[in-house]
């Protein structure tokens, strides 16, 4: 994974509580063997009718859209499925971070193993992002904040290692694998083995 | 400082590898890894080109659920029948269990069946143990005093190449249910009134056990049915404190222990309760004896009614409203009042053989209703011939139901098992979002012993007038 220090870009704004995984990604869209090119697949069926074609309405098919990095969604965000289908296709989409009141766990958790920033912010500020779609606000990984372009600023809690491993892009694979000797040694001394 | 500790804090210390600091979390030691066919390809690949082996294939139990088909497969060529996509993931999983020598339950195994059906089913899933899957509803194992909890495929790749996952601790909630009950009121009601009642985010970063009389009450099946849908609530994982009738469950199971070490086991396992003195960090109560049937009527398992109580509304909040919308639901009216289109028993939270059993109770000698279609998929294939040999397969035929392979089919509608646009569907599932049995399906989550009284009436229905003694 590529270091990432700081993410700026102007918002996109989905107010709708409890965005789950199946709204991101439907499953029809997982029998897939890639990770790769699933942002066409993104928010699919808000996205297209029946016949495939874009609804006007809804915030990706709208001009404000293109090229914004920064997704604004209603309360508790990522609820569901434990699919990692759904931040790998954000992220292809071109999404860098989640902005909500809560994460749901295991979607935050498979975030910030590819790159893709959760951000938990308090109800005012979420109050702010949620009236003002598209301001531009930078999100500071190495400092935890989040600033508007008004200069406004909150900071934002993030697991001290996931961070460690953004900033420095940093494979965690690799960190259990140096711990080797404390797996085998787990496994010797165990007073059951399964 | 007291020593006493929860059930949960006591199976996370003994898998503990290396311990959690404030700048890393904890190495965690996996017991075992299921593994399915849609949340793996990628983990493969990864082991592939890294050239890592997988540390231990011994610790995995491997099958092929989400995107089966229901339908007899004899031959590749039956494959054909789903999509193409679904079938190269089913046949590559295949390919990566052959080569990195896994044992597979693949179609032909009586062993198949949804992950979470065949674990316990087949012993594998135990109290103490550490047991993660690419799939939320992992959190059905915490029924044996398990911690068990879904993980994506990032994670899925650490634990074939480690057998270990970087996790930091979670916090926990006990949920008190006080209580029994009542006839014609099961484990689904219960876990539908706990989830309307702590919000579909009142267990975010908690493992939440379950614990009181009407606990202790029940069965394993319905034990199961609880942790199921524990992730519904927002928690990872769900536990209950394993107790005779968890041993009961596993005595004699293909992967329990035997003999001298069936004994040595079962004296570890009942260690495995909170102490009188541990501390949890957030608690609720609910009293199991004024539950009735519930159904949800909105696009989260949180949004759920008694089935003879109206629907509420929240005239000012915009996602209740669109969820109402989505539905088609009105306002101020019972469920009762809808029409039902198709009706879904099966899933990892209500196929298993009671279940079957509890809405072939109602089914028997009536027929379904003119214009519903109901479709019963049993939760492994061991359940399958189970319940032949007790001819439940006669009854759901005869009243004019679908009774097909095992598999996760219309829950999660991956396998060409779906509900049609605007189609109204009472399903034992655990999920009703938007879309999830199919683009534009709207979806009642019920008991099966209401799936079955709606799939009789064509309404969405009151299973209590129905019942009978057997």
């Amino acid at each position: 994974m590529d270091s990432i220090g700081k993410i700026t870009s102007r918002t996109i704004v989905m107010p709708t509580n409890d965005i789950d995984t199946d709204q991101i990604i439907p499953a029809r869209f997982l029998t897939t063997t890639s990770r790769e090119g699933l942002g066409q697949f993104v928010f699919n069926d808000l996205r297209r009718d029946s016949n495939g074609d874009d609804i006007a309405d809804f915030v990706l098919n709208q001009p404000l859209a293109t090229g914004c990095a920064v997704l604004v969604g209603g309360n508790n965000f990522g609820c569901g499925s434990s699919r990692e289908h759904a931040p790998w296709a954000l992220l292809d989409y071109g999404f860098r971070a989640v902005i909500s009141t809560e994460i749901a766990d295991i979607f935050k958790n498979n975030s910030l193993k590819n790159g893709l920033i959760p951000v938990v912010v308090g109800a005012e500020m979420h109050q702010k992002l949620i009236a003002n779609p598209g301001i531009e606000v930078t999100i500071d990984i190495e400092t935890r904040t989040l600033t508007l372009e008004d200069g406004s600023a909150v900071q934002f809690p993030i697991d001290s290692f996931a961070r460690f491993c953004l900033l420095h892009g940093i494979d965690q694979l690799g960190f259990i694998q140096q711990q080797l000797a404390a797996i085998e040694s787990f496994e010797e001394q165990r007073s059951w083995t399964p | 400082m007291s020593n006493d500790k929860t059930l949960f804090e006591k199976v996370w210390d003994d898998h503990v590898v290396v311990a959690e600091t404030p700048d890393t979390p904890a190495i965690l030691y996996v017991d075992l890894h299921i593994i399915h066919e849609v949340t793996t390809p990628q983990a493969f690949s990864l082991l592939r080109e890294k050239r890592f082996p997988v540390r231990r294939p011994d610790l995995i139990l491997a099958t092929m659920d989400h995107s089966t088909p229901t339908t007899p497969v004899t031959t590749f060529k039956d494959l054909d029948v789903v999509a193409e996509g679904a079938a190269n993931q089913i046949r590559q999983m295949e390919v990566n269990c052959k080569e990195f020598g896994i044992e597979l339950f693949g179609f032909g195994s009586v062993e198949r069946g949804i992950v979470h059906v065949i674990g316990p089913e087949l012993g594998a899933t135990q109290p103490g143990k550490t047991i993660v899957c690419g799939d939320s509803h992992t959190s059905t194992h915490g029924a044996f005093g398990a911690l068990a909890f879904g993980i994506g495929t990032t994670e899925v790749g650490h634990v074939l190449a480690t057998q270990c996952l970087l996790q930091r601790r979670p916090r926990t909630l006990v949920i008190n249910v006080e209580g029994s009950l009542a006839k014609g009121v099961t484990a689904k009601d219960l876990i539908l009134g706990i989830i309307g009642i702590i919000g579909v985010d009142g267990g975010n970063g908690h493992v939440i056990e379950y614990r009181g009389d009407a606990i202790s009450a029940l069965s394993m099946d319905s034990r199961m049915t609880i942790c199921n849908m524990s992730i519904e609530a927002g928690a990872r994982a769900g536990m209950i404190a394993p107790d005779d009738t968890t041993f009961e469950f596993l005595n004699g199971r293909p992967r329990s222990p035997r003999g001298a070490d069936w004994d040595t086991s079962v004296a570890r396992w009942r260690e495995l309760r909170t102490d009188d003195g541990a501390k949890y960090d957030k608690s609720a109560s609910i009293s199991a004896s004024d539950l009735g049937p519930m159904v949800t009527f909105g696009t989260n398992p949180g949004m759920v009614v008694g089935i003879n109580d109206a629907v509420p509304d929240r005239p000012s909040d915009p996602s209740f409203r669109k969820a109402l919308d989505y539905m088609q639901i009105e306002a101020g009216k019972p469920m009762t009042h809808n029409d039902v289109d198709v009706v879904f028993v099966g899933s990892c939270a209500n196929s298993r053989l009671s279940d079957l059993q509890e809405a072939a109770n109602i089914v028997k000698g009536r027929k379904v209703a003119d214009g519903v279609r109901m479709l019963v998929v049993p939760g492994s294939q061991q359940i399958k011939k189970d319940a032949e040999s007790l001819g439940l397969d006669k009854i759901f035929v005869a009243a004019g139901a679908e009774w097909r392979e095992a598999g996760c089919s219309m829950c999660s509608g991956m396998n060409g098992d779906t509900v049609a646009k605007g189609k109204l569907a009472v399903s034992t599932s655990n999920r009703n979002f938007e879309g999830r049995q199919g683009v534009g399906a709207r979806t009642v989550l019920a008991s099966p012993m209401t799936a079955a009284a709606s799939a009789i009436t064509g309404k969405v229905a009151d299973p209590r007038p129905f019942l009978r003694d057997e």
